[in-house]
Order: structure tokens, then C-alpha cells, then sequence
């Protein structure tokens, strides 16, 4: 090993044209974008799914998972098909999607209302925040008594019950981004006239649309978690009656098939809020630095 | 120190724009402004310079109904508007959507604003997101923006503090030039003596909570910094603001 004539030389692994470049030389390398063919992501997040539903799959011919643990994927696939063909999921689904939108509706409305008005006025922060901290804190679960007592066991105590399971994630992540409002163009367009309405209306909740869709996505899965808690007190009809009614005659693929449901119902709101986002915020992909995704 | 004649507060004069007498603005224990008194006529272009921490922006935005006053009295017009330092533009609104914001709907304001963002160059820009504009391009939005509402009172923040000196020069001379063809009344708060003197008819220095010069700027225009008489004033204006320029720029000999 010769010693080095040059005691500060960088170390750099291109030395070999050092007589023509006076120093060691490296050319940039910005981030490659590989171009992806249009099938790729679709196929890559469907990747876990499929390995999960072999997985189950084998596991059950090879009778490692027994039919009273769990039915195979081919019972559950007929079972979809008897459920269906006789009626009972689409009704059940009809009568489920219609609870847990109507309550989401109403969940995610009051929500909004009540963070645009404590995150934007101070009275409404003052009088209105501590309160609904307090309320938020409690399990909505350890309502359900309480509504049965004040509601009976019709829809009303089902859908206020996943009313006030969405009301809180969405107001806590209204009540962030409204706060998190930028200050200086709120200040530019009131210095413009623009009223305290029309302020919330065109600046505030624009700027707080990423906020407000985490919001509504914690929002939509709490709604089929509470729906799922209301089915469970004697409901006559709803996914949550079929699973009740399966849980007495051991059958576990209709079981599979009603968790499964769920499972759907969840994936579904996700990609509808993707959707939303994409669609919602035209700007954001716009200008330097592009898309975060 | 001089001061032009100022009229007095009882004096009922068409012509003013804006007239400021004792006007004092307290922070902590500290009078930012103290007893300061201003008048501008309509259609006339008063730059304000100052050290940073002077009061300059506390004053403007006093004209501008953004802060409050202690004690004195602030006349301004009922239009005016402010050119922020940075642009502010909405990000989730298109640029003429930024222009017009708060103004009633309609295709006549429509219109208007595509007027006005034809002023600025911006005609072709009309449908863009302001994520997509350079730093110029933004400031001339706010610009449009603020010239769309026919200001008898022009309120600039700095405005061109943000931009590369290539951009800043011909956002200057644009300014010149809406401000000929539009004549409001133009308070352009700077800590650039050149682009004061080349702007204003008027420069005021504000030192100590009040003006302790406001005088006239009558260097012939177009104004050009290797005028004698241009250097002459930008080295007075330094010294008022605490900076000796004979040890920062070479000025032309028989100055000083």
C-alpha cells in the first residue's frame, strides 16, 4: 500500500480518469422513477390478500383447520351462494349499510360542525371544548345500556349509537386542521372583505381537507365497529343478526362469510376515501415536489 | 430633519387620502410609534423606510385595519388594499379565483379580474394552481388581486423583499406603471433606499417611533442610481437610517 501524495483527497471510486479531471469528479444521481406498467400496484396490493386466502385454503384441505373451527373457503363461497340466492345477505346488507350510513351521516356532520366552531371561534373553543373532551373519553360501548333504556331496542338507539361512535374522531382531527389554519391568509382575506363564513367555507376547511378525510376515514371504520355492537342487542334483522343466528347453530361459514362482509365493508370505505382525496384536492399534485404519492 | 407642510387635522382637504396625527402604538413598555403624524394625498406614491423593528409594518398594517391603534387619530380611505410580503394566494383556489376572492360573482367581475391579470402578464395563467407560479408570478397575482377592488389606497409590504433582484427590478417598474395608470394613493413600506427613491414622490424615514424625515423626492425621472442627485439622496436617507454609505458605495465626486 502506497502512502497517499495528497492528504485530503476524496475517496471517491472513479479515480481512474484523475489526470484529465483536477479533482476526483462524481456525476449526480437524482432518484430514479422506474416507469410501472398500469397493472402493477393493483397487482401488488393484492398480493397479501390472495396469500392469506391460501394460506387459509391449505391449512383447511390438509385438515390442519377443522370445519367446526373454521369452514374451508369452498363451504364459505357456498354459503355465500345459499345466503344469497334465499335472500337473507342482500336484505341483511341493505338493512346494515342503511344503519351505519344514516348514523355516519350524522356522526361525521355534528363532528364537523362542532370542530369548525371551536377550532375557529375562541367562545366556541371556551365554551364547548372541555365538554366534548370529557364526553369523548368515554367508551361508546358502555352507552349501549343506557341507550336501550332511553331508545328501546328499535333503530333510533342503533343509529345514535354509531352516531355518537363517528361524532368524536371527526371532530378532534376538524377541530386540528381547522386550528391548524394558515393564519396569515385568513388575516389576507379578511383584509380582502371576505367574511368570517365564507373564510371557513373557501380557506379554512380547504386547507384542512387532509385533516378532515383521516378524519372521516377513523370515522368509517368506528362506524362498522359500532355497528357491529348494535347488531349484537337483539336486532331482527342485519349482518349482525345473521352472525347471531349462526352462532347458535354452529354454522362458522356463515360465520366466515359475515366477518369476511365486514372485512369488505372496511376495504371499501378506504378506497372511497382515496378516492375522495383524489378527487377533493386537485392542487395538491400540482407544483414543485409533485404528488406525496 | 425636515418636514413638508402637513395639514392640519381640522382642515377638510378632498385631496387627502390618508392623514395620521398622534398616532401612538405601545408593545410591552416600548412605543413602537410615538406621536407619529403623516398625510398623503390622493394619487401620491410615499415610500417608508426604516431599520427592521422600526414600527413601518406596525403602521401599515394600522392603515390597513389589521391592528389597532392607542392613541391618535388614522383617516383612510373606505377602499384599500394590502400587498403582503409574501403572496398569501389561496392554494385550493385557481389564480382568478385568487383575484377575485371575496368580490361578489359574476361574469363581470370575472372580467375584471382577467383585466387585471392581463396588467400584470398573467392573462395566460388565469387557470393555473398558485402551487405552480414562480415567486414572481405569485406576487404579481397579489398584485392583480389587490388592484382588481380600484384602491384609492395601495398599501405595499414589502412586497418585493421575497423576490431575486432580476425579478424585483421589473416588479418595480410594474408597480411605477399601474401606479400611473391607476393614480391611488400608495403607502410602500422598504428597507431599500434605491427602490424608495426610485419609486416615490415622496420618501419619509420612520426612527424612534416617528418620521424624522419626510421630504420630497425630485430626482428627474426615469430615476437612475448614477444620477448625482440620486446618490445624494440615497446617502442622506442612509445616514438618517443609521448606515455612513460613503463607506459602501463610491459616490460621484462634489457630493458630500
Amino acid at each position: 500500500m502506497t502512502a497517499p501524495t495528497v492528504p485530503a483527497a476524496p475517496t471517491v471510486p472513479a479515480a481512474s480518469e484523475a489526470s484529465t479531471a483536477p479533482t476526483a469528479l462524481v456525476r449526480p444521481r437524482p432518484p430514479r422513477v422506474r416507469p410501472r406498467r398500469p397493472g402493477h400496484t393493483a397487482a401488488l396490493r393484492a398480493l397479501g390478500p390472495l396469500v392469506l386466502l391460501a394460506a387459509w385454503w391449505v391449512a383447511s384441505a390438509t385438515g390442519v383447520l377443522t370445519a367446526d373451527v373454521l369452514a374451508s373457503p369452498a363451504q364459505v363461497i357456498d354459503a355465500v351462494g345459499e345466503l344469497w340466492g334465499n335472500g337473507q345477505l342482500p336484505d341483511a346488507l341493505a338493512t346494515s349499510l342503511t344503519r351505519s350510513g344514516v348514523g355516519l351521516v350524522i356522526g361525521l356532520t355534528t363532528g364537523l360542525v362542532l370542530g369548525v366552531v371551536t377550532g375557529f371561534t375562541r367562545l366556541g373553543d371556551e365554551l364547548l371544548d372541555s365538554s366534548v373532551q370529557t364526553l369523548r373519553t368515554i367508551p361508546f360501548l358502555s352507552l349501549v345500556p343506557l341507550f336501550m333504556v332511553w331508545f328501546g331496542i328499535n333503530e333510533t338507539a342503533k343509529i345514535l349509537l354509531i352516531a355518537v361512535a363517528t361524532t368524536f374522531p371527526m371532530y378532534v382531527s376538524t377541530y386540528g386542521g381547522v386550528r391548524g389554519a394558515d393564519r396569515k391568509l385568513v388575516e389576507a382575506m379578511r383584509s380582502f372583505g371576505m367574511g368570517r363564513l365564507a373564510i371557513v367555507r373557501e380557506v379554512v376547511l380547504p386547507g384542512a381537507l387532509p385533516s378532515l378525510l383521516a378524519g372521516l376515514r377513523l370515522s368509517m371504520t368506528l362506524s362498522v365497529i359500532a355497528l357491529i355492537a348494535a347488531e349484537e342487542i337483539n336486532a331482527t334483522a342485519g349482518i349482525g343478526y345473521l352472525m347471531a343466528q349462526a352462532q347458535s347453530y354452529a354454522r362458522t361459514d356463515v360465520l366466515a362469510v359475515c366477518i369476511l362482509v365486514y372485512g369488505l365493508l372496511g376495504l371499501t370505505a378506504d378506497a372511497l376515501v382515496r378516492l375522495l382525496e383524489r378527487a377533493l384536492m386537485p392542487w395538491r399534485t400540482a407544483g414543485q415536489g409533485g404528488a406525496p404519492r | 430633519m425636515t418636514t413638508t407642510s402637513t395639514s392640519s387635522i381640522g382642515g377638510a382637504d378632498a385631496e387627502t387620502a390618508v392623514r395620521i396625527a398622534g398616532l401612538r402604538r405601545t408593545f410591552g413598555d416600548r412605543n413602537v410609534l410615538d406621536g407619529l403624524e403623516l398625510t398623503i394625498r390622493g394619487g401620491e406614491f410615499v415610500a417608508l423606510l426604516g431599520a427592521s423593528g422600526s414600527g413601518k409594518t406596525t403602521l401599515l398594517r394600522i392603515l390597513g385595519a389589521l391592528d389597532g391603534a392607542d392613541e391618535g387619530e388614522v383617516l383612510v380611505p373606505p377602499a384599500r388594499t394590502i400587498v403582503f410580503q409574501e403572496p398569501r394566494l389561496v392554494p385550493s383556489k385557481k389564480v382568478l379565483a385568487n383575484v377575485t376572492v371575496a368580490l361578489p360573482r359574476g361574469a363581470a367581475t370575472r372580467e375584471r379580474a382577467r383585466t387585471a391579470l392581463a396588467e400584470v402578464g398573467l392573462e395566460r395563467h388565469a387557470d393555473a394552481w398558485p402551487g405552480t407560479l414562480s415567486g414572481g408570478e405569485a406576487q404579481r397575482v397579489a398584485l392583480a388581486r389587490a388592484l382588481v377592488r380600484e384602491p384609492e389606497l395601495l398599501l405595499l409590504d414589502e412586497p418585493f423583499a421575497a423576490l431575486d433582484a432580476l425579478t424585483r427590478l421589473r416588479m418595480q417598474d410594474l408597480v411605477a406603471e399601474l401606479c400611473r395608470a391607476h393614480r391611488p394613493a400608495v403607502l410602500l413600506v422598504t428597507h431599500d433606499v434605491d427602490e424608495a427613491v426610485r419609486l416615490a414622490d415622496r420618501v419619509c424615514v420612520l426612527r424612534d417611533g416617528r418620521l424624522i424625515t419626510d421630504e420630497p423626492v425630485t430626482v428627474d425621472r426615469p430615476r437612475d442610481p448614477g444620477d448625482p442627485a440620486f446618490a445624494e439622496l440615497r446617502h442622506r436617507l442612509l445616514a438618517d437610517l443609521g448606515v455612513h454609505a460613503a463607506t459602501r458605495t463610491p459616490l460621484p465626486s462634489g457630493v458630500n
